[in-house]
């Protein structure tokens, strides 16, 4: 198990004048965000959230407009400030840091892609690229390099002189990847990147993602509101309503076992084909015997369902270094594909 | 007293308490006043002095070049024309009087009021205070604070800027606040994100995107500043203003031509001028400015060689 890079716990973000005065009313009486609004006049942003993210691993955090994701993925590197819990980012607390420190951080160790690219029109992808540098006062011949190799590895080589407006969306996003990429941080933070993309730029950028974070393993944080997205992406996924969290899991844990109405509701339409694994649904062998037809625990539905083309005996599930572990019968194939 | 008619009579000397309290301060605080001309009188002399004292050429050109360079060939042929016409008609020492104030004018009220407009931009408060009296600046009719500005800065050319300053100083600030706040917000966050202090992005960031809005705040003042220059030629400030008032006491219709007729050029030529600042880099097709007009042309011309 590696260390966790972000660390947040029971953190809470309530807008308004009496934030504090209503922070306490929640606290002790549980209200709904509703009751808050009535009596407060404050808004809850975000409702005791925790969770901690690995070295190395996706997070992704999903939810509906409005859930308070951005806002939760904004206590990270404090562009929204907490109204309380602690948030531990690479060692450091965040929430109490200095300004000078907080600055540091966000040039350093944390790299941000936003949902809309927000790039600035009026600099070269070039000057776009290396802001978090010049404003950590680098030389332009530093700049420069660094805003060429991360360029380079996005695939925009020879753009550098550019400007946003001469590029298409997803040419943009990727430069607003290279932007979060160019300081060599050890965090990247997500935020929809890809949500305002056509489907077809997205699921390329999702794939070059994916490539590309295989190479670099940095610690991502990655929001978005579309739940396909979030299985393909994350290594965990934290399911968010209302400013709250519903829900942490692997995505087969979230899509085999939702914990709630809610979370039930979101993966009805996901596809098990390629997230259900043969050991989540196997029955232990028991004394039976071994099948001919086997599979590994690892084994995705869709394989075990290969199996079944031919003829409908069960599939013994057999593990290399153990032995056989259990078996899978059509009709637990069949369930785990409806879900 | 008529009971039906009680408004025959003067109930509520606003009139002489106007007078006494205008009385009190020229009294006691006249200095401060004297002193605030200082720093007005030290910019417009320079300018007036360089406009004037340079031969008539030599200024004709220099316009001609900078209108060329911020706007391109046709601009620059523009220019060369309304001060050809201008200098032609026999108006151009009054022309140059005339530019010295509104650029004076426009010096001010840019570095009063893009600094104002920033702050109103950050402060709601402050905006919340500072937009009534930006309101007040601009409704009351110019003649009426005519007087206690002769009254306190005394008559000439400085009192005309100063005059000019008050009625032309608004535009600036609210397009300025307008253009802070109107720069999309996740601009400055990304800015912020990626570790900018406040200063860094005001620099980097919102003044460079807000600049279009605010140089349209600047071309509306130096626009306000020449409507004035007709009113303020009443405090005996000199220039174009003063032929078109001359020729309105003596009912000479062709002084009052020559001094109208020069304004109207001079207004084409400085409003063109400063539109063209304000075109954001976009529209000049992402040229450095030195890679176009006179500059760029000398530039490949040398390097040609």
């Amino acid at each position: 198990m590696s260390a966790a890079e972000i660390e947040c716990r029971n953190v809470w973000k309530i807008y308004g004048e009496r934030a504090q005065e209503a922070l306490q009313a929640v606290v002790a009486q549980g209200l709904s965000k509703e009751e808050v609004r009535d009596r407060f006049g404050c808004v809850l942003g975000v409702r005791d959230a925790s969770f901690s993210v690995n070295q190395g691993e996706i997070f992704c955090i999903m939810g509906l407009s409005g859930s308070g994701k951005s806002t939760l993925v904004r206590h990270i590197n404090r562009l929204i400030e907490p109204t309380a819990g602690e948030i531990h980012v690479a060692g450091a607390r965040v929430d109490t840091m200095g300004e000078e420190d907080l600055r540091r951080l966000r040039a350093e160790t944390i790299g941000m892609v936003f949902q809309h690219m927000a790039l600035w029109p009026h600099r070269t992808l070039g000057e776009n690229v290396a802001f978090g540098l010049e404003v950590r006062g680098l030389g332009p011949a530093e700049r420069h390099r660094a805003a060429e190799t991360a360029l380079d590895s996005m695939g925009l080589s020879g753009w550098i002189d550019h400007y946003p407006d001469q590029l298409s969306g997803g040419m943009q996003q990727r430069v607003g990847l290279a932007r979060a990429l160019a300081a060599n941080p050890e965090i990247l933070l997500m935020d929809e990147p890809f949500s305002a993309l056509d489907p077809l730029i997205r699921r390329q950028l999702q794939d070059q993602f994916l490539e590309l974070a295989k190479v670099v393993r940095k610690t991502t944080v990655f929001i978005t509101h579309d739940l396909d997205e979030a299985i393909r992406m994350g290594d965990h996924i934290a399911i968010m309503n209302d400013g709250e969290i519903v829900q942490i899991g692997t995505p087969e844990e979230i899509v085999t076992n939702p914990k709630d109405d809610y979370v039930a509701e979101f993966v009805k339409g996901i596809s098990r084909v390629g997230l259900v694994r043969a050991e989540t649904i196997m029955t232990p062998l028991d004394g039976r015997n071994a099948t001919e037809k086997t599979v590994t625990p690892e084994s995705e539905l869709g394989e075990i369902i290969d199996r079944f083309m031919d003829d409908q005996d069960d599939v013994t599930v057999l593990d290399p270094a153990v032995g056989a572990v259990g078996r899978i019968t059509i009709r637990d194939a069949l369930r785990a594909l409806r879900g | 007293m008529d009971p039906l008619n009680p408004f025959d009579q003067e109930w509520v000397p606003v009139g002489t308490w106007a007078e006494l309290a205008l009385q009190w301060v020229v009294d006691n605080f006249r200095f401060i006043f004297q002193a605030v001309k200082v720093p007005f009188d030290i910019v417009l002399t320079a300018l007036e002095e360089a406009l004037t004292g340079a031969p008539d050429l030599l200024i004709l050109a220099i316009i001609v070049l900078i209108a060329w360079q911020v706007g391109g060939r046709r601009l620059g042929l523009i220019a060369g024309g309304c001060m050809l016409a201008i200098g032609l008609m026999g108006a151009w020492v009054e022309s140059m009087t005339t530019l010295a104030i509104v650029l004076t004018c426009v010096v001010f009220c840019s570095l009063i009021g893009i600094p104002l407009g920033i702050v109103a931009a950050k402060h709601d408060r402050f905006w919340a205070v500072l937009r009534p009296l930006l309101d007040l600046m601009q409704t009351i009719p110019s003649f009426v604070y005519l007087v206690p500005i002769v009254m306190l800065f005394s008559i000439g050319n400085v009192s005309g800027v100063i005059v000019t300053f008050i009625y032309a100083l608004p535009p600036v600030v609210r397009l300025t606040n307008l253009g802070i706040r109107q720069v999309r917000p996740d601009m400055v966050e990304a800015a912020r994100a990626f570790g900018a202090s406040h200063r860094q992005t005001l620099y980097k960031v919102e003044l460079p995107l807000a600049m279009p809005t605010i140089m349209a705040g600047v071309n509306q003042t130096i626009m306000m500043a020449l409507s004035m220059v007709v009113v303020s030629s009443m405090i005996s400030v000199t220039g174009l203003g003063q032929m078109v008032l001359r020729g309105i006491g003596r009912l000479d219709m062709g002084l009052a031509t020559v001094g109208g007729l020069g304004i109207v050029f001079l207004a084409i030529v400085i409003d063109r001028i400063s539109q063209s600042f304000g075109a954001s880099a976009r529209d000049r097709g992402h040229k450095k400015w030195y890679e176009t007009g006179p500059v760029g042309a000398l530039r490949s011309l040398l390097a040609t060689r």
